[in-house]
């Protein structure tokens, strides 16, 4: 590895981590034959959720500015690649990179204006995004190409001729490949410069403005790069489901990306899928628990989530696995010292 | 896989049970012999809809009520009722989940028209009976290309012809105001009154204002209607928003010739916090008896209802619309399964879904009956209107039969 | 112009609903520098207790009484036994922590009462001041009574030195502690002073919007609006944001019809912090490098 791992932003990976990665994906692909078409539906949608809180968690975990609207990009993200799909546009693989775009730079244009605002106040401002969403989104004058209130309708791709798998089975390697790629990307720019000055940023941004960090232009890429994360996501889900309209796109669904993201722990890659696995699953446990109050239960989880794990299911992970290690090698005491560290392992 | 009752009301209801055995043997007891008859739903439960919850509860409740008592041709109901907090991506899985996990036969009163409107398709490629959605769409009464769909409610667009038409006739040269909820249900009722009002009579409109369910009141939406001019008021609003406008639009000063759509029309929910005196005059379009209707007071069914809430659904609001509104839907349920008979297929239900005969649950309005065919999926297209006396809603006219759905 | 004026007045009144909020907010925010996105359910739970003493024949101020001390008394035990433990968490952490409390309470207040909504009483009389047609009788009193609150929490603030050592432990923990500040219940002290305000405002806002469990979610939307426009750290100010708010929302509404207000308001309030980030009134920070 070239950088040392103490510079980093994330650590690097070591050839254990490479291994058990490879067992994972490959684990991966073979669940969807193993399982019902419900199940791996289910996954499809874990899958997604994970890229947005990925998305989500670069901007908030890493570069430090808070979110309450990241909602708002999925949503932009859904109705591109719906709005493509319908008026027949472009097939079905070729809008998740223009949703994606469209949000890079609505994220981006967004973020210039946000770097006025600080904390609470630019929580404000992303949590006002989410919430004038669905309002727009419903609006007369685009309903033309939004459906309005009524929403779109989407076909449910196939699979090519030559591959014998059911749709929801093409549609989750489909998914998986994008997240594949996206978490590589995202564990790469991170891991580098970029991750560096982003963390910079978060922890002490006037030493890093007098090193030389261009604050101004981090911080909107950073929202650009976020959006479009976030964006391709809202595409994938919105093929997945097959429908989008604004009541999908309650300033709720931001609350629960941030949600995700906390308890899956945040400045972690990892933590995407675990604060994902959280927001697909635990309602429904919730709702088998007590049909009266789901949410009281719900709510009971969250708030002793963050009592027993703090930082997280990533943050306990790395907590244990410290532990653990230094109990057998003192010398890992040293990686004890490194910067947000996280691991890239289940 | 049944549904989880806390325990806690499992024993309140149990000692309810024991009393009410003991003091009036209104309820008879038998034990269902036959296999189990498995219904799926899925229902707001939380989320921005949760009021609608109580529909599930009340069907709930009903179907323990039809299984205390043998259950239908012996066999027992068990509805699985899932929590879609009003998101459609969560009703796709949700119902994914009934269809291909829990294999249930049929659906029954999903709720919400975006949440079913995301599983339209779905259900209608799976050949799922997709029956009587809790949405007055007008949209799902469509055989020809989604034959396993069937509304219930009477649709909001027979609701707002019926206003439109009242108009044209008793008052055509009426300067109308609209307030509408800003979402599908809102613009369903709206094109109602717009299929009606068109040409020439669609000046006869000289404002129309949308709300949000986020916003705290409407009264600044009362005063734009009234400084329009407008002296009729067509008010699309749902219960909270029905109340404030019932009472700002006569404290204003305004007191128009007020239409109140039946969502927000119940006597208990939303006159009476607003107070009767400032209803007076308020007509509506009913279809199904107010609970908190003096007139119904000594109504046999309606003491029927009253025991049966009594006693299974203790924690529900008896005078709640929703919960009657749900009751008679489990009825027709049963109806449906009953005339199933042996045959317990969902290929039969749908059938039998399409062949109700003049079906009257005795909640429904004297007149009004449930009727469908294969080329009608719509079970409930009458209704009635009936203007507010200051203590009830008092029925007049005919019973009307609407031209959409 | 008619209208314009009306509506102007009329957003006055809706104003002082999220002032009143807007007050709490703030109110906790002075005490312990976060913002508990909970405070508007918690409001909506006082203001539950407070109807079913009433409907146990509690006469109204009787119950106004007891409900404003019950909430001091939740808000110091919510603070000592479900905050407390984690207050040394990442900020984030603590608004998830917030959010759980948030759907805990609107839950249980619809398990237990039911979605139908209720009528609250005012304790003002039904004519309208003067006769006139703008505002009634309880939107004044409830504006003077949040007017009333705010006097009382700004001499609180900067003349008691109960109140500066809040600040105090507010702003500097450690050296709070250092001078014999008992940090820990100056939280629990700032969260029952916080809690004691929501019920007043939603006292003074069920008998406008009706008693239903879902009564806050809008309001509390506006009332962080207006908090934040005004300024989080300024009580006035934040309370001058809820009346902003309120009348801007309504008079937008003039212009741009309903389907746009709560966008375009947001969009305003949103411009206005990108040219004053600290809010209209709110103290800049200067960071020492």
């Amino acid at each position: 590895m070239k950088t040392p791992p103490l510079l980093s932003a994330v650590p690097a990976l070591t050839s254990r981590h490479i291994a058990a990665l490879a067992v994972l994906l490959a684990l991966a692909c073979a669940l969807p034959f193993l399982i019902g078409n419900y199940r791996v539906f289910q996954l499809t949608l874990a899958l997604v959720y994970a890229i947005a809180l990925l998305g989500l968690n670069m901007l908030t975990g890493y570069n430090g500015q808070i979110s309450l609207g990241h909602g708002a990009f999925y949503a932009i993200g859904a109705y591109t690649a719906a709005i493509l799909m319908d008026h027949n546009v472009l097939p079905y693989w070729a809008t998740i990179p223009v949703a994606g775009i469209v949000c890079l730079v609505i994220g981006f244009l967004f973020g210039l204006p946000a770097l006025r605002l600080e904390g609470l106040y630019l929580a404000l401002a992303t949590f006002a995004l989410g919430v004038a969403m669905p309002q727009i989104l419903k609006h007369n004058s685009i309903e033309p190409w939004t459906g309005g209130s009524q929403g779109i309708v989407i076909t449910k791709p196939d699979p090519p001729a030559w591959l014998p798998v059911s749709q929801d089975q093409w549609l989750y390697m489909f998914t998986l490949a994008w997240t594949v790629l996206l978490f590589f990307a995202a564990w790469n720019l991170l891991r580098g410069r970029i991750g560096r000055a982003l963390v910079a940023i978060r922890d002490q941004p006037v030493a890093a403005q007098a090193m030389g960090v261009n604050t101004a232009l981090y911080k909107s890429l950073a929202f650009g790069v976020s959006a479009l994360y976030t964006g391709i996501a809202g595409a994938l889900g919105a093929i997945a489901v097959q429908f989008v309209a604004p009541d999908s796109f309650s300033f709720f669904l931001s609350i629960t990306f941030v949600v995700g993201v906390v308890v899956g722990g945040l400045a972690s890659i990892s933590g995407a899928l675990y604060g994902a696995l959280f927001i697909v699953f635990i309602p429904n446990i919730a709702d088998q628990i007590s049909k009266a109050a789901p949410w009281a239960i719900y709510g009971v989880f969250l708030i002793g989530l963050m009592y027993l794990m703090p930082s997280g299911v990533a943050g306990a992970i790395r907590i244990a696995r410290r532990r653990w290690f230094d109990r057998e090698r003192p010398s890992a005491a040293q990686r004890a010292a490194s910067p947000p560290a996280r691991d890239v392992q289940v | 896989m049944t549904v989880n009752i806390p325990r806690r009301r499992w024993l309140g209801s149990s000692l309810a049970l024991g009393a009410s055995v003991v003091a009036a043997p209104v309820f008879a007891q038998k034990k269902p012999t036959g296999s189990e008859i498995k219904l799926g739903q899925t229902m707001p439960y939380s989320g921005p809809a949760s009021a609608y919850g109580t529909i599930g509860k009340v069907e709930q409740a009903y179907f323990k009520m039809i299984n205390d008592e043998g259950g239908v041709n012996g066999h027992p109901i068990t509805l699985i009722s899932l929590d879609d907090g009003y998101s459609p991506p969560k009703t796709v899985e949700q119902v994914r989940k009934l269809v291909e996990e829990d294999h249930v036969l049929a659906l029954f009163e999903t709720l919400g028209t975006p949440t079913n409107s995301a599983i339209h398709k779905y259900v209608n490629a799976k050949k799922v009976p997709h029956l009587f959605v809790a949405t007055g769409a007008t949209k799902w009464n469509d055989p020809k290309h989604y034959p396993w769909t069937f509304g219930f409610n009477l649709s909001y667009q027979t609701e707002g012809e019926i206003y439109g038409r009242y108009l044209l006739k008793n008052k055509p040269n009426a300067k109308i105001g609209i307030l509408y909820q800003n979402d599908d249900y809102g613009k369903d009722l709206l094109t109602g009154v717009k299929h009606v009002l068109t040409g020439p009579h669609a000046k006869l409109i000289v404002k129309e204002v949308t709300y949000e369910v986020t916003d705290p009141t409407i009264d600044s939406q009362i005063l734009t209607l009234q400084s329009s001019g407008a002296d009729t008021f067509i008010d699309i609003t749902t219960p909270k928003f029905s109340a404030q406008a019932v009472r700002k639009a006569f404290d204003s000063g305004w007191k128009p010739l007020h239409f109140l759509n039946n969502v927000g029309a119940s006597v208990g929910s939303v006159l009476k916090p607003a107070g009767l005196d400032k209803a007076v005059g308020l007509i509506t379009v009913q279809y199904y008896k107010d609970a908190t209707d003096p007139q119904w007071k000594d109504d046999p069914a309606m003491l029927k209802w009253r025991a049966f809430m009594a006693r299974y659904y203790r924690e529900g609001d008896v005078n709640d619309a929703s919960n009657i509104f749900g009751y008679i839907a489990a009825q027709t349920m049963v109806q449906v399964l009953k005339q199933c008979g042996k045959d317990l297929t969902r290929e039969n239900i749908k059938r039998q879904a399409e062949n109700l005969k003049n079906f009257r649950p005795p909640l429904l309005l004297p007149g009004i009956a449930i009727n469908t065919s294969p080329t009608d999926h719509a079970p409930i297209k009458q209704g009635q209107l009936s203007k507010f006396d200051g203590q009830k809603w008092a029925l007049f006219g005919e019973v009307i039969g609407g031209g959409a759905g | 112009m008619d209208l314009l004026l009306h509506q102007a007045l009329s957003g006055l009144a809706t104003g002082g609903i999220y002032a009143s909020v807007a007050l709490a907010l703030v109110m906790i925010y002075q005490a312990t520098h976060l913002v508990n996105f909970a405070q508007g359910e918690m409001a909506m739970f006082s203001t539950y207790l407070a109807w079913s003493l009433m409907q146990a024949g509690v006469p109204y101020w009787g119950a106004f009484a007891i409900t404003v001390v019950a909430a001091f008394v939740g808000g110091v035990l919510i603070e000592r036994v479900v905050v407390q433990p984690v207050e040394n968490s990442p900020i984030l952490s603590l608004v998830i922590v917030f959010i759980g409390l948030l759907v805990i309470f609107n839950s249980v207040a619809g398990w237990i009462f039911t979605y139908t909504i209720k009528p609250f009483p005012s304790p003002f009389p039904e004519q309208p001041l003067f006769g006139n047609r703008y505002l009634s009788s309880h939107d004044m009193g409830s504006t003077a009574v949040t007017l009333v609150v705010l006097s009382l929490v700004f001499v609180f603030f900067r003349f008691t030195p109960l109140g500066l050592a809040m600040r105090a432990a507010a702003q500097n923990p450690v050296s709070s502690r250092l001078v014999g500040v008992r940090v820990g219940w100056m939280l629990a002290l700032g969260w029952g002073l916080a809690s004691a305000i929501g019920a007043v405002a939603g006292i003074m806002v069920a008998p406008v919007v009706f008693l239903e469990p879902n009564m806050m979610g809008g309001i509390l939307l506006y009332a962080f609006a207006g908090a934040l426009l005004g300024g989080i750290d300024s009580p006035g100010g934040a309370v001058l944001g809820g009346f902003i708010v309120g009348v801007l929302e309504n008079v937008i509404g003039v212009y741009v019809g309903s389907e746009l207000k709560l966008t375009m308001a947001l969009v305003i309030i949103v411009g206005v912090l990108v040219v004053r980030p600290a809010g209209l009134f709110g103290k800049v920070h200067v960071a020492r490098v």
